[in-house]
């Protein structure tokens, strides 16, 4: 067992749609999904790394009261959290794949200081950066 | 804080914030409020309240905002002329541009340029998109206003 992050999460306004974003549009796999009460431990992972979680998590009871809760999920409406960087062999096949299963692109693959990248949100409205990893 | 945000509904944000991709994806084009409100939804009062409440600058303010920041990476990055770039970001006259740009930097496109490339620096490993929003230009008020201020003598005075 190496050391290192093991889960970063994200807030997103429904954890069903969530799942079913990074699972059939991103091929992201299901790695933890438990329940305690209204509580739901959810975390998906990337195919080609498996040391590492990514976290869909819901704002709500009993973690955030309803006025934080509410504040959360309009700033990740407003697309105001972090941004995401995603690493793909392809850009532009990976853009084409994802585009035709209907993930809604803010930037079509774009070559600048030669490499390619574009643009994505989930339908939280977290937003994701697509990058073609450096051939070096 | 602004604090109008919070209590606005999520879904009328996520709507606000796919025309405000839109208008980041193409700042170049026209985005009269009646495009943007059909982008998100909403009647056109309703959108042009929602999106300063939500985003804190006017649409129209925002998307000057957007096309400085191109205009800006194209004259530090690349070659294209002048002319080129007023045209390719989205202003109608290359006088509209040169004037809009000096009144909001204080510099004309030439020395912006000039300036640029004495700084000029490797991009290192920051994504694009985070780097271009890190030199957008910061609209606190109205290019008119910054304008009216100028021309009356006000600068820097209090609101």
């Amino acid at each position: 067992m190496s050391q290192g992050i093991e889960v970063i999460g994200l807030y997103v306004r429904d954890q069903d749609e969530a799942l079913a974003f990074y699972v059939e549009k991103l091929g992201f796999r299901v790695h933890t999904d438990v329940r305690n009460g209204d509580y739901r431990w959810l975390t998906v992972q990337h195919p080609d790394q498996p040391s590492f979680q990514l976290g869909l998590f819901a704002p709500g009871p009993p973690v955030h009261d309803a006025a934080t809760a509410q504040t959360l999920r309009a700033i990740v409406a407003k697309g105001a959290m972090p941004p995401l960087v995603l690493t793909v062999d392809n850009c532009r096949s990976a853009y084409d794949r994802m585009r035709a299963r209907g993930v809604e692109f803010t930037q079509e693959p774009t070559e600048r200081f030669g490499n390619v990248d574009a643009g994505f949100r989930d339908p939280s409205g977290n937003g994701w950066k697509m990058m073609e990893a450096r051939r070096l | 804080m602004t604090g109008g945000a919070a209590t606005q509904d999520p879904e009328l944000l996520r709507r606000l914030l796919r025309a405000k991709d839109r208008m980041d994806g193409a700042s170049q084009e026209d985005w009269p409020v009646r495009r943007l409100a059909r982008v998100s939804g909403v009647s056109q009062a309703h959108f042009a309240r929602s999106f300063k409440q939500a985003f804190g600058v006017p649409p129209h303010r925002y998307l000057l905002t957007r096309r400085l920041e191109r205009a800006m990476a194209l004259l530090r990055d690349t070659d294209i002329s002048i002319t080129d770039i007023a045209f390719r970001t989205g202003w109608a006259s290359l006088g509209t541009f040169g004037r809009t740009l000096r009144d909001v930097t204080g510099e004309n496109p030439g020395a912006i340029r000039a300036q640029a490339r004495a700084l000029s620096r490797a991009p290192g490993r920051v994504p694009t998109c985070v780097l271009s929003a890190a030199q957008r230009p910061d609209l606190r008020i109205a290019v008119s206003e910054k304008r009216r201020r100028v021309a009356g003598g006000i600068n820097g005075s209090d609101e």
